[in-house]
């Protein structure tokens, strides 16, 4: 009999050499003359516990992590190949905690699944979402959408069905679907989990979009940072195409999606989607002044869809089992689930879907496990780069767009870096002000200047720490913050305050001031 | 501006990669990446070229290869060593991570060892937070590096 086993083909798994424990387990396997059928799957998204291998048996998946490639002989021996108990075998994967306690809906399949496998796919319910969107009208599709209660889960939040409408009511003889898969936040990753671990979700919630509003061709706009992504959706792309779910008259309906992959070069502003169209284009990415929106004057100056993955992906479970089952995920104004990322000094780093509404604390200490250090948490920031700090304080604050909209902070991307008490606020806000300045587009004067200003502030608050020129330097810092915010023409300049500001008010202390000034102040 | 010679074969892979790609729309940005994946880098001596076939300006190009961080004018050594700078893996030393590997090579970010074995280049999150703090040696993504590691990491590149 030929023994299922999945190894993950994740680059984080692969980062931690999943590569090396695959071929052993081949190699293995051969030499003792047992037949095994390697799977490289996506990952589980318990990236502490890779490199994980699981067993297929006949009560369902075993679990063993972490696995490393002196630990195959005595896999071998323990007679994992049946799901026989050894120190690293974890009980069936389904049953896991970290697994059992999240509601997966847009990362259903990632994992579990071979991300190529179009039939893999099929069989754990794919396309079924696109399949009822062909019978239905443009205008209806978008309502669906549009009633989920989706938010575009790139950091902005805007209502996904509402700009799809704007598409779809314009005339034109060319409309585009582009995906923002340029993920540049640090501390974010589940867009790459999802190109990597479930590509044809991505394809089929592109195509869906394409069919609502009438585009007929769609680009993916893949950061250069991704190999493996890359490959891996190029591959799903052609089996796609060969299979009629791309090209012309898909499934038989008259409609035709294109679909390409465009690699990214290395700036963090072309996330920003006008600067992406720019760069689509071939040109370098500036950003453009909005209006005109994209969704009206967008790639090539025609109606564009801009959305991030996340986005795309949350589409065919929308459309398969209807608006209302995914809304009623969620709180208040922030409908469905999100993917969070755990990330920086964290024990259990990983993937965590859940609707929101989870407090950052149960984030970071029932699944996070606190630091990975063991030294407390002092401060986490949330939505990438852009994003606040929040100290333990606000560790209670509901994962809601409008929860963190009321701390000034913001969710962006579902992003969550943990630091433990060793690090250094003053040296965390200098940091902002520097990658603004090195990752600034240079078309506006309050983030061109005011980053590389900005450094050199910070530089002064921290040598004159003591001094009575101090309390002016503070006060400058808080000026040119002023300026970035009400004067960039877009959110990387307009946000950078919020990572400096935030560290100063929350973290005085690190800057030379007392503990208590202006705690919470923004 | 120094002029950087490139081979003859080099020249004919190019002039074909142009032939391939000048008909794309927003060609510019996948012939950048095409030549660089081919040759290594984009030399500024066929600017004019690219230019001419995709009717831009030679300034245009100029603009666009050094807008992008991705994107070098000169060879890069036989291997390019990238180290997170990113926030997730501060919080997990990459700091001492980037001086252990300055130190160790003798080059600062950008620059190439005198054996032109190794580029050093610093990147701003390769998408694997989860297991800080992390590395890329040509197109291959370590996690948790330690100093040890990465010492591991380029000795066997080197070899
Ligand atoms: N994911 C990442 O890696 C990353 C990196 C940096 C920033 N961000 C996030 O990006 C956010 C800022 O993004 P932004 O500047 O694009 O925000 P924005 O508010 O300008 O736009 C949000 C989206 O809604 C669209 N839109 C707005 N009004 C519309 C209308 N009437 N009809 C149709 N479409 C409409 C915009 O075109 C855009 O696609 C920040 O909040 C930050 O969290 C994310
Ligand atoms: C500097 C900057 C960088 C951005 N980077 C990304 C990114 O990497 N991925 C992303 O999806 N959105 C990013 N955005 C947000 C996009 O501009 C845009 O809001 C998003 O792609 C829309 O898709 P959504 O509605 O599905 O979120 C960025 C915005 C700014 C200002
Ligand atoms: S805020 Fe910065 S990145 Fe944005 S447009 Fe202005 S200069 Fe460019």
């Amino acid at each position: 009999m030929v023994t299922q086993v999945y190894i993950p083909r994740d680059s984080s798994a692969l980062s931690v050499g999943a590569e090396k424990v695959a071929s052993a387990i081949a190699a293995e396997a051969k030499r003792r003359g047992l037949e095994v059928q390697i799977i490289r799957n996506g990952s589980r998204g318990l990236y502490w516990l890779e490199t994980m291998v699981e067993v297929a048996t006949e009560n369902g998946r075993v679990a063993y992590a972490p696995v490393k490639p002196s630990d195959i002989a005595s896999l071998f021996e323990a007679d994992f190949l049946n799901g026989k108990s050894h120190a690293l075998c974890l009980g069936l994967t389904e049953n896991l905690a970290w697994l059992k306690q999240q509601q997966r809906l847009t990362f259903a399949r990632v994992g579990v699944i071979d991300p190529v496998s179009l039939e893999d796919y099929i069989a754990h319910d794919g396309y079924l979402g696109l399949t009822n969107a062909l019978k239905l009208s443009g205008a209806e599709i978008v309502k669906t959408v549009t009633d989920s209660g989706l938010r575009g889960r790139g950091g902005a939040a805007f209502p996904t069905g509402i700009k799809w409408n704007t598409v779809l009511g314009c005339e034109a003889e060319q409309k585009y679907i582009v995906c923002n898969a340029d993920e540049g936040d640090s501390g974010t990753y589940s867009d790459r989990m999802i190109m990597e671990g479930d590509p044809y979700v991505l394809i089929e919630g592109m195509t869906i979009a394409g069919v609502a509003v009438g585009a007929t061709q769609g680009y993916i706009y893949l950061r250069s940072e991704y190999p493996h992504a890359l490959a891996t959706l190029n591959e799903a792309i052609a089996n796609a195409e060969k299979a009629g779910y791309l090209g012309e008259n898909i499934l038989g309906s008259g409609k035709t999606f294109n679909l390409e992959v465009r690699r990214a070069a290395g700036a963090y502003v072309c996330g920003e989607e006008t600067s992406l169209l720019e760069s689509l284009e071939g040109k370098r990415g500036l950003v453009r002044f909005k209006p005109p929106l994209p969704a009206i004057e967008g790639l090539f100056g025609k109606p564009t869809v801009v959305n991030n993955v996340i986005s795309l992906a949350t589409v065919p479970i929308i459309l398969d089992k209807g608006a209302q089952y995914y809304a009623d995920y969620g709180m208040g104004r922030s409908r469905g689930t999100l993917p969070i990322q755990l990330a920086g000094n964290i024990k259990h780093g990983g993937l965590v879907e859940l609707a929101f509404g989870a407090t950052l604390r149960e984030l970071l200490y029932d699944f996070g496990g606190g630091s990975a250090s063991g030294r407390p948490i002092r401060a986490v920031q949330v939505g990438g780069p852009l994003g606040a700090f929040l100290p333990e304080s606000q560790f209670d604050t509901p994962l809601d767009y409008e929860a963190f909209t009321q701390i000034w902070a913001v969710l962006g991307h579902g992003g969550i870096v943990a630091f433990d008490d060793t690090v250094d606020m003053a040296k965390m806000a200098r940091y902002a002000f520097e990658f603004c300045a090195v990752e600034s587009c240079g078309k506006c004067t309050p983030c061109r200047i005011g980053s590389t200003r900005g450094v050199e502030v910070i530089d002064k608050i921290i040598s004159s720490k003591g001094k009575p020129e101090h309390a002016k330097t503070i006060q400058l810092v808080r000026d040119l913050s002023d300026t970035m915010l009400n004067g960039s023409l877009c959110a990387l300049g307009g946000m950078t305050p919020y990572p400096v500001l935030s560290a100063l008010n929350h973290f005085p202390q690190d800057f030379g001031l007392p503990a208590t000034a202006e705690a919470g102040k923004a | 501006m120094q002029d950087i010679e490139i081979t003859q074969d080099e020249n004919l892979a190019i002039d074909a990669l142009i032939v391939r790609h000048q008909r794309t729309p927003g060609a510019l940005l996948p012939l950048l990446h095409a030549i660089q994946d081919n040759i290594g880098f984009v030399p500024e001596s066929i600017y004019p070229k690219i230019a001419k076939a995709l009717a831009l300006s030679v300034a245009e190009v100029h603009g666009v290869v050094t807008f992008y961080h991705h994107f070098r004018t000169h060879k890069a050594g036989e291997h390019v060593v990238q180290i997170c700078r990113a926030e997730s893996c501060q919080a997990m030393g990459s700091e001492a991570l980037e001086a252990h590997a300055k130190k160790c090579l003798g080059v600062d970010y950008h620059q190439t060892t005198a054996d032109g074995q190794i580029t050093l280049e610093p990147v701003y999150c390769l998408g694997n937070c989860a297991l800080s703090p992390s590395v890329m040696v040509d197109d291959e993504i370590y996690g948790r590096v330690s100093s040890a590691e990465l010492d591991a990491l380029i000795a066997e590149a080197r070899r």
